[in-house]
């Protein structure tokens, strides 16, 4: 076994990780207060490349681009909130879903008329477009590094916020008892808006992160909403420490299966049948471990306690 | 026998124009129509059958295409090994051994992945049906002996006896007859001592449990069905692409059966053709005026949601019915 090969995917798959707890944390944050599903949360995380790949274009520094497109997909988190979201909040799951779905296709289309059916490949400063080598044969390149950076800071802010903030407080409070916290005149409306503009926020900044590793895509939002679902159903729904945990955890597995499963199908298979079998396999790999944990725990590994 | 209900008299209205307007589109030489016609039956089909649970089993199901995507690929492999070898044991042009092999599989699946997702409830429910559903997309996207992304053209359809499926009219006729067969069948099963159980688990699940019912059975089999009946209108459209790719399995094609059956009216019989005619139609329209037509699209599939209850049929529905 090559463990410098080792090494480097696992580096991979803790910055996929990191990345789909970016959005994980959005969305379950959402589910958690206000109890509503938001399948164009992958959507606004398209947004937030498109708007960051424009900048990064105009201004022509990404890192700035990045820091003043954050507000602005903050801007549009919150205008989705006041024009469709909070009018469905009454209404039962599968409104949710087709509502949210019918915004799937208003977002894409829109960003279809903006910027064009083409993605935008995002350039990186020179300062970081090179390589780091961490020991001898473990290069990595050295924006990988900071996005595993970011992604650690943001969750470790989250958690700050969630935990020892007032902010933080009223969340909790809001997912336990809404009724409550809103009769204890907390303006419960505008909590709604900025938990949903912060979830809009954090989506919006991984696919910032994610566009010059692939490019900003029209399809990128469909692609990760799937994967980001996997995580907060393991993770249990609502949960922002499962939502971490999970997403680490798939973000290894999907990179570890792409990258080993063929070779370690070989000691038992031929390689043709290996070669075969192993992308379908490595494919399927988050969805079986979803099905397993389900299985032993519907809830997922760490249901909140409440609802 | 009282008064045709006005339920009735639309279903009757439904049913007799999809009987009777495709076949003039052809004899009139408006050939593009009857396709039309064609994809909008089989979808019906497959709308029929997630209304089963998602209407009346109230269970919001949001992985359906990967059973007609399983359907369509049930009838495209042993095509595609009967004309290039390999494979002997499915290789074969036989309709029939196809047909079953479609609704063997998609039961299969759903009884797998139902037996999994059902444990669970509510919004959980809704992202592992689409996680399972996305699981058969990515599968069908890695198998590169298939075609992978680029996608599997079926060279010969499937061989009925007594049906030629090249001839499109044969094809339209044994896509509506299905249709039609579909209906009764939900029909009998809503109408029977399971059917009622089913809806009323929807209801007050508690109160089916109470009185002894094991409802995650009833709600299995259900599903089962379902899914068997998806993988039947996955093969009818994979004989009427004859061309088969990972795209029709993905969620967003669930996501538009899903609002077919809603538009319609769920928990009615004619609803999910209602509301398939009227999205086929639309998507039609709107597609030949702009290639941004998904935006006036979305911004009414939010209006139906936000406006309109009970769909279509729910605007129909007389007092009587």
């Amino acid at each position: 076994m090559d463990y410098t090969l080792l090494f480097v995917q696992v580096l991979n798959g803790v910055q996929l990780g990191l990345l789909l707890f970016l959005v994980a944390s959005g969305l379950t944050l959402v589910f958690g207060i206000l109890d509503f599903v938001n399948l164009a949360h992958g959507s606004i995380y398209m947004v937030g490349a498109f708007i960051g790949a424009s900048l990064t274009f105009y201004l022509g520094n990404f890192l700035l681009a990045v820091l003043i497109a954050l507000p602005i997909t903050g801007l549009v988190g919150y205008a989705i909130e006041r024009l469709v979201a909070r009018n469905l909040y009454d209404k039962d799951h599968l409104d949710h879903v087709l509502g949210t779905f019918g915004l799937i296709l208003v977002l894409n289309t829109s960003a279809h008329l903006i910027w064009g059916p083409e993605g935008i490949a995002v350039p990186l400063p020179a300062w970081l477009d090179g390589q780091v080598e961490l020991f001898e044969g473990a290069v990595i390149p050295t924006y990988r590094l900071l996005i595993i950076a970011t992604g650690l800071g943001v969750a470790a802010g989250l958690f700050w916020l969630v935990n020892y903030t007032r902010l933080g407080m009223l969340i909790r409070a809001g997912a336990s008892n809404r009724t409550m916290v809103s009769a204890l005149g907390i303006d419960i409306q505008s909590l709604f808006a900025l938990v949903f503009a912060l979830g809009a926020m954090l989506a919006g900044l991984a696919g910032m992160l994610i566009s010059p590793i692939t490019e900003a895509s029209i399809g990128m939002g469909g692609q990760i909403i799937i994967t980001t679902f996997v995580v907060i159903i393991v993770g249990g729904i609502g949960s922002m420490k499962g939502a971490f945990i999970a997403a680490i955890l798939i973000g290894l597995i999907d990179t570890l299966g792409r990258a080993f499963l063929g070779d370690l199908f070989e000691l038992v298979m031929n390689a043709d049948a290996a070669q075969t079998a192993a992308p379908a396999v490595s494919a399927m790999m988050i969805y079986i471990l979803m099905a397993a944990v389900l299985a032993v725990r519907p809830q997922g590994l760490f249901p909140p306690k409440v609802r | 026998m009282g008064k045709l209900t006005r339920t009735g008299f639309i279903t009757v209205l439904v049913m007799v124009a999809l009987a009777v307007l495709p076949p003039m589109f052809l004899w009139s030489g408006q050939a593009f129509y009857m396709d039309l016609a064609t994809r909008l039956v089989i979808l019906a089909i497959a709308a029929v059958s997630l209304n089963l649970i998602l209407g009346f089993g109230g269970l919001v199901s949001f992985g359906h295409a990967a059973f007609i995507g399983l359907g369509a690929y049930a009838a495209g492999i042993p095509s595609y090994h009967a004309t290039w070898g390999g494979f002997e044991a499915i290789a074969t042009y036989n309709g029939l051994f196809q047909i079953a092999l479609a609704v063997g599989i998609s039961a299969l699946y759903a009884l797998v992945t139902g037996a999994i997702a059902l444990r669970t409830k509510g919004v959980y429910f809704i992202m592992i049906t689409m996680a399972f559903g996305q699981m058969a997309y990515y599968f069908f996207l890695s198998l590169d002996i298939y075609g992978g992304d680029d996608g599997l053209t079926i060279d010969v359809r499937s061989e009925l006896p007594g049906i030629n499926l090249d001839n499109p009219l044969s094809l339209y006729l044994l896509a509506y007859v299905s249709l039609v067969v579909a209906m009764v069948i939900k029909f009998l099963i809503v109408n029977s001592r399971f059917g009622m159980v089913l809806q009323g688990a929807k209801g007050n699940p508690e109160r089916m449990v109470t009185l002894g019912y094991n409802i995650y059975l009833y709600r299995l089999v259900a599903y089962v069905i379902s899914g068997a009946m998806a993988g039947y209108a996955g093969f009818l459209l994979g004989n009427f692409t004859t061309f088969i790719s990972p795209d029709m399995l993905d969620w967003t094609r669930s996501g538009e059966l899903m609002f077919m059956v809603i538009l319609g009216g769920a928990a009615t019989i004619v609803g999910p053709v209602l509301g398939a005619s009227v999205f086929i139609l639309l998507e039609e329209i709107l597609s030949s005026y702009t290639i941004f037509w998904q935006l006036p699209f979305g911004l009414m599939l939010i209006g139906v949601v936000l406006f309109i209850r009970g769909g279509l049929m729910g605007f129909f529905k007389g007092k009587g019915d």
